[in-house]
């Protein structure tokens, strides 16, 4: 959008400057140009995000049964999706292991990632080597990560009850059981996401000048001090970014749920997305409409988080 | 200065050209591989199926070819994942370029013909009645045949006979469901695994359960019933005392399997596909029928594809489609059918005679089909994926201790109701 703008901009400025006769031929010629640079950009956006989500909302506010898909003639069913949605029992828990799920993931996530960023920010021997193996969760494919992580928590075989046993620690059922199948998710969760953390938490440390800290090291600030009162409140900014993408990306996590626990047992690890996805393509009986309805709600949570993001960063500029 | 403003003007005109030519590209994209598809009427015909695993060279592929020669047209094969294949199909019905044939899994076939995607078999005058009765009756919906079986599969107990030999099991002595869990009790005392089964929470983990629910004499349409409570119980109670390890909650039928041929465990349901593989395993294997609770055979659901045909515009087309669609259900091409997907018993009972001559061994499993039962018969048809989602949910519910089986299986009947409801 900011090249947009930019766009229009220079192009209305060069044609002011235009001699007076042929001021208003010319001032139309420049306009077509600035149009017609803008026109892919234009046809891309629509294509790819206005459409889809005008879809999206379209299915949501219709009865899309599979015959009604087919023929196209769905009945206009206004908000009675959304309020089917919202009284359902699945919505309240969905919304509730949602909320436990995002929370959860993201704090750890942060609190981790910081921790292994102000670690490596000390420059000590083999510590590139140690930072690419904290890369690795994110180089691997989700179906081998979450394929991985439930082999490993599998109840009879699997590698971690192995090593509770050596403990004396009973069997934990982690993914079949429903008090704790939220929990296995959520770790899983957790450690694929640190590295994103830590890279960019990593990469604001960078910025932060080191006369700060020696300045500081100076007045005889301590190791804590000197984290709370220069690392902390200059990494704001990147902390919150940090943690805007990673609710946006965690709220709409499918892939590693899915292929854990399929939201199952008993719906105890059936987040919002995941209610989505089954409605629409987790049974044989494909429901778009709620689906779509259930994305919606999502994306309505997300844009709430960006705008608060938003509103901080305002904050943060005034000051 | 006329110059430059006519090349920007070109420009301008060259750009939005390009932007519309983009635009209608995308619209129009469905349309013109409809073209496509009519234009070359005479000489090709499109076809999906379920088998991405069967590539070019397979003997599947090959057969498809044949069948597509003998009719005097080129078949093009496409494979989909068997999920993706339903979306693809609905996706291509609303476009109006759906494909000349699909191969669909059969609880699909009522979804789809009730879409009104799907050409009945009497519509171009294929007959129907050679298929056996419990197996078409999947492809039924109102009285009409929207698909025939290319053949069957269903379940029955695998079992690991060097472990029921160490524990003093006579296969031949499983009765019924307390016959049964007596035989796992002694394999457990001789210190193995007895059971695994695929309790998952999709379609695999009704399709698990559906013999034990049918064989304590449940129906689909009362899923709290007292004989469906019976048959979670049981369930439930394998896992409470140890029998099945507590993973049944979130293991596919694949990993079951996988279980199984460890060499850990005694039984192991599981179907019609795995038979090479079970003759491959490290240990001798057998098979015995799903017990009922009080004894006889429990009626298994029939797994496998339908052949039907989407509605095309150009009727025309049908006359071929017919010759193809007979070509692959002659009594040996489902015979070739069956042998090529190790194993799939044909649907007629020519085919099954033809096949037993082949393979003697399949006479468990050639019985076990023609006791099955369509999941979606009973006239439940578009419902049936509904009261399935309610039923996995209800027993894994059950089995992970989230309810009691009879709770569980109310709150299973109360969202079919809601479900089928609207």
């Amino acid at each position: 959008m900011t090249s947009l703008r930019t766009t229009g901009t220079v192009a209305v400025g060069g044609a002011a400057h235009a001699a007076p006769p042929r001021r208003r031929a010319r001032r139309r010629a420049r306009r077509w140009t600035a149009f017609a640079f803008l026109a892919p950009l234009i046809v891309y956006l629509v294509v790819f995000y206005s459409y889809p989500l005008y879809r999206n909302i379209e299915l949501s506010v219709h009865d899309y049964t599979p015959r009604a898909f087919v023929q196209g003639n769905p009945e206009f069913t206004g908000l009675e999706n959304y309020l089917d949605i919202l009284a359902d029992d699945t919505f309240l828990r969905a919304l509730r292991s949602t909320a436990v799920f995002t929370l959860a993931s993201i704090a750890a996530q942060y609190a981790i990632g910081l921790a292994l960023a102000v670690f490596f920010h000390r420059h000590f021997r083999l510590s590139a080597a140690l930072r690419a193996m904290f890369l690795v969760p994110w180089l691997l494919p989700l179906i081998v990560s979450a394929s991985t992580w439930s082999w490993m928590l599998n109840s009879e075989n699997g590698i971690v009850n192995a090593a509770l046993q050596a403990f004396g620690i009973g069997q934990i059922n982690w993914l079949t059981s429903p008090d704790t199948s939220l929990l296995a998710v959520t770790i899983a969760n957790i450690w694929l996401g640190v590295p994103f953390n830590l890279v960019i938490l990593y990469a604001g440390l960078q910025n932060i000048p080191a006369d700060l800290y020696e300045a500081a090291g100076l007045d005889g600030a301590g190791p804590w001090q000197r984290f709370r009162r220069i690392t902390f409140p200059l990494l704001r900014p990147v902390s919150l970014i940090t943690l805007l993408l990673g609710l946006i990306y965690t709220l709409k996590v499918v892939d590693i749920i899915w292929i854990m626990t399929r939201g199952g047992p008993a719906d105890a690890s059936t987040t919002l997305a995941i209610w989505s996805y089954r409605e629409a393509f987790g049974t044989g009986q494909p429901d778009f409409s709620p689906a779509a309805a259930v994305g919606n709600l999502l994306i309505l949570i997300a844009f709430a988080a960006g705008l608060v993001h938003v509103r901080l960063q305002r904050g943060e500029d005034r000051a | 200065m006329n110059r430059s403003s006519m090349s920007t003007r070109t420009a301008v005109l060259a750009t939005a050209a390009l932007a519309l030519s983009a635009l209608t590209a995308c619209a129009s994209a469905p349309q013109g591989a409809s073209g496509t598809a009519s234009a070359s009427a005479g000489g090709s015909y499109t076809w999906w199926d379920p088998y991405p695993q069967h590539d070019a060279s397979s003997a599947w592929a090959k057969r498809v070819d044949a069948c597509g020669r003998q009719a005097g047209v080129t078949i093009q094969r496409t494979a989909y994942d068997t999920t993706a294949l339903t979306n693809q199909a609905l996706l291509a019905g609303q476009e109006g370029n759906a494909p000349d044939v699909i191969l669909l899994d059969n609880p699909a076939v009522s979804t789809l013909a009730d879409a009104g995607m799907l050409s009945a078999m009497s519509d171009f005058g294929l007959e129907v009645n050679r298929f056996d009765k419990n197996l078409v009756a999947a492809g039924e919906l109102d009285g009409k045949t929207y698909g025939i079986p290319i053949g069957a599969n269903t379940l029955a107990l695998y079992y690991n006979k060097k472990i029921l030999d160490d524990a003093g099991v006579d296969p031949a002595s499983i009765k019924d469901w307390a016959s049964l869990t007596t035989a796992m009790k002694k394999v457990k005392a001789a210190g193995k695994k007895p059971i695994t089964f695929a309790a998952i929470g999709t379609e695999e983990g009704s399709f698990q359960f559906l013999p034990w629910f049918w064989g304590a004499g449940a129906q689909l349409t009362q899923l709290d019933s007292p004989q469906a409570v019976e048959a979670l119980t049981l369930w439930s109670s394998w896992l409470k005392d140890g029998l099945a390890p507590n993973s049944v909650i979130s293991n596919s039928q694949n990993t079951t399997w996988e279980e199984f041929l460890t060499g850990e465990f005694a039984f192991a349901e599981n179907g019609t596909w795995q038979i090479n593989s079970a003759a491959g395993a490290d240990f001798p294997t057998g098979v015995v029928q799903i017990p009922a609770k009080d004894g006889g055979v429990a009626p298994t659901p029939t797994g496998g594809e339908f052949i039907t045909v989407p509605v095309q515009k150009d009727t025309g087309r049908y006359d071929v489609t017919k010759k193809v669609l007979e070509c692959m259900t002659t009594p040996e091409g489902l015979v070739e059918t069956g042998t090529t997907f190790a194993y799939y018993i044909p649907s007629t009972a020519d085919g099954q005679q033809a096949i037993l001559a082949k393979e003697p061994s399949l006479k468990p499993w050639v019985e076990a089909v023609r006791s099955a039962k369509g999941r979606t018969s009973d006239n439940l048809g578009t419902d049936y994926p509904k009261i399935s989602e309610a039923l996995w949910t209800g027993v894994q519910k059950a089995l992970s201790g989230a309810a009691s089986p009879a709770d569980a299986l109310k709150q299973a009947q109360a969202q079919a109701k809601q479900a089928v409801g609207d």
